[in-house]
Order: C-alpha cells, then structure tokens, then sequence
C-alpha cells in the first residue's frame, strides 16, 4: 500500500483531547469532528489536512481512548500520520477506522511531499528515504478494507 | 516463568494471541460509537451478554435534547439485549467494576482508557477504542500483543500525609508520558502487600498515564478479603521468579505529597513549591479518588470548617454515596459547604458540570490535565485527597497536614 501526501508537522505527546475535544463528542455526525479537529491546538489546523500526511512528534494520541479522534483525521482527508511512536490504544482506533500510521522518525518541512509504503515499510522526505516499522499482514488487510468494520462485514 | 499479564493472556512477552475476554465493557460516551460500528459490522447478536456492561457516567444526567438522544438509543439497545445495564446515578464505570464484578486472572476490556484502574485485582485489564469493542460484542474475543513488563518494587508504608495518589504521580513523573508504552506495570513487593484495595485502584488507574497497557498487583489476601465481602472466594496468585525488561524501586517512606502542573500529567512538583498558588475549585471525585475512603479522608480535613472556594463532590458510586450518608461523612461534607453531584465522572472530562472559564484554576483528584479538558482556558492542577482538601479551606495550594 502507497501513499502521497503534503507535509503538515505538529509536535510531540498530542493528546486526544487536543485532537478532539470532549464538548464535541455528543454527536454522531462526524462533520462536527471534522469542524473541529485539532481546535484546541492550532485552530488553523483543520484547514490543511486535506490531502495531508500529519508529521508528528513522538507519543501521538496519547490519552482519552476516544475514537473519534482518528476518525477526525482521517475524515478531513488525512492519507497518513507519521510519527515515531504511538500510544497504543490510538494506534489500534486508527487501524481499525482505516486510518494508516506510520511508526517513523522523519524531519518535517511543512507542505513538503511525503510519500510512503506500508507493505515495503518505508517513508521518503526531504528527497530521503527512511525505514519503518511494515505494519503485520492482518493490520494491512484491515487498512485495505478501509477499517475494521467493513474487514468483519466481510469476514 | 511468567510475568502476571504473561500467565494471563497464556502468551510470552511480544506474541500476538487472540483470547476470549472475560468481561467488557462500555459507557454512555463510547457505546454511540460502538453501537455504531457494530450495526455497520452487520451483527445480528450479542455473544455472551452476561459478560458485556453497559454503564452510564460521563455525562449523568443527561444535560441536554442531543445527549439525551444518545443516551436513549443506547438505553433502549442494552436493555433489549440484555447487557448487564447501570443508568445514571449508578455510577463510573470502573468503579462498578471493582465492587465485586472484576476478579483475579480475568481478561477484561473496557471502552476507556482508564480500564487498567482493575489490574488492581490481578486482573490484565485494558482500553481499547469502539471499533474493537464493537468487533467484541460480535465475536466474543478480541487481540492482543502480550506486554513486555516492568516491575515497581514497593518498599516501606506512606509516611506523613503522602498518599497512594502521591505514588501514582510520581511514578508517572518518574517514567513520563510514553516512558512505560506498550508495558504492564508489575507493583510487586513488601510495600504492596500491604496496600489496600482502594490504594491499589488508585495507583492502577494512573499506569495509561506513562503509555502503559495495564498496571497490575497480584491478588493475595487483601484482594481474597476484598471480594469475599462481595460474595466471592477467590484463590491468590504466587509471584513466580520472571524476566522484566526493567526493575524500578520506589520507597513508600520516601513519598512526599506532590501536584501535577498543567498541561502534562508527568509535570510533577511537590506541594511545597507550589503553596500560595490561588484556585477557584476544589473537584473530588472520579476513577481515581472518588472512593468512600476518599470522601472519609477529605472530610476528616473539613468538617467542622468552612471551604473558602467552590467545591465539588462527587462519589464514584452508589455504593460510595449510600455509605457516605449512613456514616454521616456526606453530611459533614455538605455543613463545610461542598456541592454533591450525581455519582459519576462529573466535571472531570468538562462535559456538563464544573466546567472551568477562561484563566481559571481547579485543584483537581482526578487523573488528566490536559489543556481546556475541563473548560476551555481553565488549568487543572492534580493532586490527593489530603492536598485538595487542606487547599480547598484556604483557596489556594496548601500543604496537607498530617491527620
Ligand atoms: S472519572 Fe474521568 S477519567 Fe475516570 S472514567 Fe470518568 S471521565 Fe474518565
């Protein structure tokens, strides 16, 4: 699985409270999620993700284990988050909403292109290519199926 | 020889198993979304209801028409499913959890992130998100990757008013925000053994605070005492010699009251640096200290006295208010003038009550304090019982006295 996307860069230990915060969880209508995604740490943010790769620093989505934080992410037209570390109840959320996540440490230049393999395991930035960590084959089907429940509607 | 999450989940640290869980569960704020997801998923049933909980906290009583459309969704569906249902007032999800459901070597999985609070019964308990709850409401089962272990060898006994929370901050300042990712935290020792139950949950509920997957202590004859008063016989569990990826040793003694400094839960000072500093709340309450024991040691510091700042109160659980009144703690908290909320999470995710305004400050027992969590612009400091309480009589961080 290949993907392409523009550098958006953020940093280090983001909770899930600063990508959604709790007073917008009340709904099931993720266009709020999407209005409102990363407010509380840039409000300019939400604009840019489309299209996006997040560059972020290490311990992304620490916190809450609330899931609307990656289904935010990936509804604003986020390809692909890359850092180099996850909190792990964010990193299974975001498997299972088919949002792909890449554990590597890459430099970040904001709008710069990125792009990724993560059958291969490798990013390329700033005209470098990085190794990381191939995600298990099971975690690649249920990203190709677009997310857990479309993997268990199948299987 | 096995670590206790390893003997658990059969598995050695690093392997991939999938195991049946022996209890899961959500709350009004995960089950929309799981609900959801397991519709979508095109489930027809429920596998093994008697084991699935659906309790209602977050946001207690609802405060208002979408919430409450929520709630009743999620209302009707437990209930014509037959999942074991606590509505509002019941109280925190964890919290029910420890009054006699959770048991020693049980796999449990609850839709938050503070499901580890019950690793304090030798249990591996764990957060997941909705999508795989959903997917366990269907099948039953779930994933996971068997932990690498830590152990924190507790020596000594609390000394002065530090308290089990004081441990959990400094532990948490100790590793760092993702300093223990991944890990299960082992709380093995003399100084375990010789904590309660209610100080265990405490310093559980804290491990996802340094990226952990589960905190745990082994069940010995606390926990056997513990649950027997809930109606259940229990064995305990014997520590077997085991390789931990590291060893840390804290010595209870040596644990001095301390306050987590906004926004990071591992920004942690002690009290002494920090007296003098004004707040307008005092919160006690939640999955971290919202226990009877809690409300006991918080009104032994004010009864009698005047707060001199809004306080709120709220007990984690019926069970916690019910003993609160026939002891008459609840009425010595009320004559000191705190506010009693409805057994629940309360204030604590900035959802409907004690919500914080602009540049305002809460000394808070709970377990986050991440930035607008509580209100957008309020500052959340994190501290014990004994050190709110000391605070919340002078409106401003105040060295606990030693009771
Ligand atoms: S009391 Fe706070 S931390 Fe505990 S479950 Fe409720 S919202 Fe989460």
């Amino acid at each position: 699985m290949r993907g392409k996307g523009r550098a958006v860069c953020i940093g280090a230990d983001i909770d899930t409270d600063l990508v959604i915060a709790g007073r917008y969880l009340r709904t099931k209508d993720h266009s709020v999620w999407v209005a409102h995604v990363f407010e509380d740490l840039d409000p300019s943010l939400a604009s840019r993700l489309n299209g996006a790769v997040v560059v972020a620093g290490k311990n992304f989505g620490c916190g809450s284990s609330r899931e609307q934080a990656a289904i935010a992410i990936r509804e604003a037209g986020v390809i692909a988050v890359v850092a180099p570390s996850f909190a792990r109840i964010f990193f299974r959320n975001a498997i299972n909403v088919g949002l792909p996540l890449i554990e590597c440490d890459i430099p970040c230049s904001e709008g710069s292109p990125v792009t990724f393999d993560l059958t291969e395991g490798w990013v390329e930035a700033e005209k470098k290519k990085y190794p990381s960590l191939p995600l298990s084959a099971k975690m690649q089907e249920i990203l190709a199926a677009g997310g857990l429940v479309n993997y268990r509607r199948n299987h | 020889m096995s670590t206790l999450c390893e003997r658990i989940l059969q598995g050695a640290a690093g392997e991939y198993v999938d195991r049946k869980v022996d209890c899961a569960y959500v709350h009004d704020g995960t089950g929309v979304l799981t609900l959801e997801a397991w519709k979508s998923m095109g489930a027809k049933r429920i596998q093994d209801a008697a084991h699935l909980h659906v309790f209602f906290d977050h946001i207690v009583p609802a405060n208002n028409s979408t919430t409450a459309d929520l709630q009743h969704e999620i209302r009707d569906f437990a209930c014509g499913s037959f999942f074991q249902f606590s509505d509002i007032g019941g109280g925190i999800c964890h919290q029910l959890m420890s009054e006699g459901v959770v048991l020693p070597n049980d796999i449990v999985v609850g839709a938050d992130s503070h499901s580890c609070t019950l690793g304090a019964f030798g249990a591996f308990a764990t957060g997941v998100g909705a999508t795989d709850m959903a997917a366990i409401w269907m099948t039953g089962e779930t994933w996971f990757r068997v932990p690498e272990s830590t152990a924190i060898h507790l020596s000594g006994t609390f000394m002065g008013a530090a308290e089990a929370k004081d441990l959990a901050l400094t532990y948490v300042c100790r590793f760092g925000m993702d300093g223990a990712s991944y890990q299960s935290l082992e709380f093995i020792g003399e100084g375990a053994a010789v904590l309660p139950m209610d100080d265990r949950l405490t310093i559980c509920n804290l491990a996802v605070e340094t990226g952990a997957k589960a905190g745990m202590f082994y069940a010995d004859h606390i926990t056997v005492q513990y649950l027997a008063a809930a109606g259940h016989t229990v064995q305990m569990q014997e520590p077997e010699p085991c390789r931990y990826i590291r060893e840390i040793d804290f010595d209870l003694t040596d644990i001095v009251p301390v306050i987590a400094v906004p926004p990071r839960v591992d920004t942690v000072k002690p009290v002494s640096d920090l007296t003098g500093l004004p707040i307008d709340q005092v919160f006690l309450g939640t999955c971290t200290n919202g226990r009877y024991s809690d409300l006991a040691r918080f009104a032994r510091v004010v009864k009698g006295r005047k707060v001199a700042v809004r306080t709120i109160v709220v007990p984690a659980s019926r069970a916690v208010l019910d003993t609160a009144i026939r002891t008459g703690v609840l009425m010595d908290l009320v004559e000191a003038g705190c506010s009693i909320g409805v057994p629940g999470c309360g204030p604590c995710l900035g959802a409907h009550m004690g919500v914080l305004g602009e540049g305002e400050v809460c000394l808070s027992t709970a377990n986050r304090n991440f930035r607008n969590r509580m209100g957008v612009g309020g500052e959340i400091y994190l501290s014990s019982v004994a050190t709110a309480a000391a605070s919340a009589l002078e409106g401003e961080i105040t060295e606990p006295e030693v009771s």
